[in-house]
């Protein structure tokens, strides 16, 4: 389109990653902890983000970027610590509060509304008001265009409906409701996970004007390409601290990797001795139309294979399809020799493969059943003939699992939901062991849990092998992928992008990988 | 949570023996056993058709057309034995069992396997099943004078000291609680209605579940059809019309949530005794039929809001409890 090459001209113009040297931070963070009950999710953490500046915050998934959005635009209020704003103390007490101060979000799925226009959206809640008090229709059309004009986006049309418009699109309407409240302080949350090369470019260029417009714009993305090409500087967050910070062209690819996994050991993995056997579990060619292409991998017996890999690099998916539970366009999954072809997530159970899903309370446990019954529930075939329950095999079937993982409850016949967490996990557990799987798949099996339970997980994974299972063990988090993993594969975009022993693998190697970095 | 169930079950239970208390003083013979057998074999067709909406109900789904069914499978067997008197009883009923479980399949087809939502389903089949009740008959009724001896009294005739319309209700009552209670596909209604997400990783069909629990309402249906022309003994489009409405407000008043997941057989039938009595008591003691109306909508309102608190103590335990996780 004309319009588009002409805003391409005009903003080469500009000197693109030149930041205006800035004296006064507009947002500065300052000493911020958070907590959850069971998680320390920022410790003391900094962040400053300046007039015409982009700053990228960097850090591995639950390093705390999510949190720290979050209290930026007065969703979570920090435990301690200071927020000012051009220098003064200020505090967010609300998500309106952090509007008034013009701070905006910009998130991976723009949150706007698909059946208002283009106009609405960008005024919604601000909308020009005629004397009687009803919405102006005609100066909000008229405004809408002139910040779209600004924006150079001139080519979205102020009367169209949002559904309308592709993802790159609502990212600018996004942007341009920011310009209409003035906002100053710009977040973007991983904006160019949904967007095409093309699309990302003009993002960028947006981001540019930004820039040029004075706004401070914090850019959060795992992609190293991209942050280097569109930030200032930099910010590091590890396990909740702030690591690390300055100007990104002082700083190297491998510097910042560095700060990101280098960390103290503070959580002792069990000691295995592992016993590994021939393969139990052959994947090839395993593809699907939009979420991964041509996977393959072996998983031998008494062995715990690793899935490493950034969010949304298609792990999940992948073990959604051997489970049974999403179907694959083609390829082939064989279980002790013999292939498979599961259609349902009681195919691959009888087969002997179970699918521990990552959300322990929606996809897990059953609340308003008994304990008893949420064992049960995937062997019903088992503990029932021709359809009828034979409820004395299926007790003694919960109390065996149930005692196995010493859970503790008054009664079996409780329900599920007045356990405390960490017992409910176990039901949850004992549950899957009821299946007597060949093959474990454990989803980030110690996601939001604290140190104490992560340990008997391990424990717990550590026994499993040495009776002979084999585990798969999807994680983002790397020390337990080091110290868990006899294997580890690691996905990038869809695809396994390396396989490695894991003998004197580091944690470097694996976030190279799964970035896409050259080492 | 289980407590909790038997504890709005005893409320319901002791609501209705007030209800028949408070009738007593007005019509005293009211709560003579030979009364109350009446009064159960007058509610029998409701309970049988409430206990097929339920297990619609406990999965999160909805079935509009029971109603419609009934009236269709009752036309069914009505013209079947004008033109051929000498067909069994027992042959009728296993034919209204399976034409009922055929317009029920239809339901839980549409629901499986285009995954429409079962309230627009329902709501389709509901104007459907009622027009091909017309087409059927040509618009034409089928009255006492044609139907036999033998299909008016079958249900009429006393085992016991008790007719054998109640006698099918207690058969089916017994069903459908050893179904809920001991059998595989009566633990996996209540699992999809309660966590369907977790039921789908624990090997649970979904949606042939919900297939099932049609075919069961349709199957019910289609019993209560032969048994309701029989008892009013006439057959006609306007049979049960907008019945579907009683059978939903039944298995409300019975506590069985509509959110899916929560209910009992005990539920389901004290629930349709509950309305039974008001519509079939309350005009003998000289009630006017809107104060009937006011007091079953006022029932409804009471059991729902008696629900929902039910519900709402279930979830701050949980959140208690995810607190001190």
């Amino acid at each position: 389109m004309d319009t588009t090459a002409q805003r391409k001209a005009e903003t080469n113009g500009l000197t693109p990653s030149g930041p205006a040297p800035s004296a006064n931070p507009r947002l500065t963070l300052s000493g911020i902890s958070k907590s959850f009950p069971g998680v320390r999710a920022l410790h003391n953490v900094s962040l400053s983000l300046y007039p015409g500046q982009v700053t990228a915050l960097i850090g591995e998934n639950g390093a705390g970027k999510s949190t720290l959005v979050k209290i930026m635009t007065g969703i979570y209020q920090p435990d301690a610590g200071e927020i000012s704003i051009d220098g003064q103390a200020t505090a967010l007490p609300s998500a309106h509060a952090a509007f008034g101060h013009g701070i905006t979000a910009i998130h991976q799925e723009t949150v706007l509304f698909d059946d208002l226009s283009v106009a609405e959206n960008i005024f919604l809640g601000h909308a020009p008001r005629t004397r009687f008090g009803t919405i102006d229709w005609r100066t909000m059309r008229k405004n809408a265009r002139e910040v779209l004009e600004t924006m150079r986006a001139g080519h979205i049309d102020a009367d169209a409906r949002l559904k309308d418009l592709g993802i790159a699109n609502k990212h600018l309407v996004a942007v341009a409701r920011a310009m209409s409240i003035d906002a100053r302080i710009v977040i973007m949350d991983e904006p160019t996970a949904a967007l095409s090369m093309k699309e990302i470019e003009e993002l960028f260029l947006l981001i540019e004007f930004l820039k040029s417009e004075g706004k401070a714009v914090l850019f959060i993305s795992h992609k190293f390409d991209e942050i280097y090409r569109i930030a200032d500087r930099y910010t590091v967050f590890r396990d909740g601290e702030m690591v690390g910070e300055g100007l990104l062209k002082d700083a190297g690819q491998n510097e910042i990797v560095r700060m990101m996994v280098g960390r103290n050991v503070d959580h002792i993995f069990p000691h295995r001795e592992p016993s590994i056997g021939s393969a139990v579990l052959s994947v090839s060619g395993l593809s699907h139309p939009t979420e991964f292409d041509d996977i393959g991998f072996e998983l031998r017996k008494g062995e715990i294979l690793g899935f490493y890999g950034l969010v949304g690099a298609g792990r999940s998916e992948v073990m959604q399809a051997i489970s049974g539970i999403t179907r694959t366009a083609k390829g082939t999954i064989s279980l002790d020799g013999k292939t498979i072809a599961p259609k349902s997530a009681a195919d691959s159970i009888d087969a002997g493969i179970v699918y521990v899903p990552e959300e322990r309370g929606k996809q897990g446990v059953v609340i308003g059943l008994p304990i008893f019954q949420n064992v049960s529930l995937p062997s019903l075939k088992r503990t029932s003939k021709s359809g009828v329950l034979k409820l004395a095999e299926e007790f003694s079937l919960a109390r065996s699992y149930t005692e196995r993982l010493d859970l503790r409850a008054s009664s079996l016949s409780q329900d599920v939901g007045t356990l405390s967490g960490g017992n409910q996990q176990k039901v949850v557990i004992a549950k899957w062991l009821a299946t007597t799987p060949k093959v474990i798949i454990l989803d980030e099996p110690t996601k939001g849990i604290d140190i104490g339970s992560k340990a008997a997980v391990h424990g717990f994974m550590a026994e499993l092998v040495s009776q002979g299972l084999s585990v798969i063990m999807v994680s983002s988090e790397l020390p337990e992928i080091l110290g868990m993993s006899d294997r580890v594969v690691v996905m990038r975009e869809g695809r396994i992008a390396a396989t490695y022993d894991n003998k004197g693998l580091d944690a470097e190697t694996l976030v190279r990988t799964a970035a896409g970095i050259a080492a | 949570m289980k407590s909790l169930l038997k504890y709005r079950e005893i409320w319901l239970l002791a609501g209705i023996l007030v209800l028949i208390g408070l009738i007593s003083t007005r019509f005293p013979g009211f709560a003579d056993p030979a009364n109350l057998r009446q009064v159960f074999n007058d509610t029998a067709i409701l309970m049988i058709l409430a206990l097929g909406q339920m297990v619609v109900i406990l999965t999160r789904s909805i079935d509009l057309s029971m109603a419609s069914n009934l009236c269709f499978t009752g036309m069914v067997v009505a013209m079947l034995n004008a033109a051929h008197p000498a067909i069994p009883i027992p042959v009728l009923i296993v034919i209204a069992l399976a034409v009922g479980l055929v317009l029920g399949a239809i339901n839980g087809l549409l629901v499986w396997r285009l995954n429409i939502p079962s309230i627009v389903v329902t709501l389709g089949t509901l104007t459907i099943y009622r027009g091909a009740t017309f087409v059927l008959s040509g618009g034409a009724w089928v009255n006492a004078d044609r139907m036999s001896a033998d299909f008016i009294n079958f249900q009429r005739v006393a085992f016991l000291g008790i007719p054998v319309l109640s006698w099918i209700a207690l058969l089916v009552i017994a069903l459908f609680f050893l179904a809920m209670t001991r059998t595989a596909i009566g633990r996996s209604i209540y699992a999809i209605g309660v966590n369907p997400t977790a039921s789908v990783y624990a090997g649970i069909d979904v949606g042939r579940t919900k297939f099932v629990v049609f075919c069961i309402s349709g199957m019910v249906s289609g019993l209560a059809g032969y048994l309701w022309i029989s008892r009013y003994v006439i057959a006609s489009v306007e049979v049960a019309n907008g019945y579907e409405l009683n059978i939903i407000a039944a298995c409300v008043i019975g506590g069985i949530s509509i959110a899916g997941g929560i209910g009992s057989v005990g539920g389901a039938v004290l629930g349709s005794l509950f309305l039974g009595i008001i519509s079939n008591a309350l005009p003998v003691i000289n009630i006017s039929p809107f104060w009937q109306m006011a007091i079953s909508g006022g029932a409804i309102i009471l059991a729902v809001v008696l629900n929902a608190r039910g519900e709402r103590r279930q979830g701050r335990i949980i959140l208690r409890k995810a607190e001190a996780a």
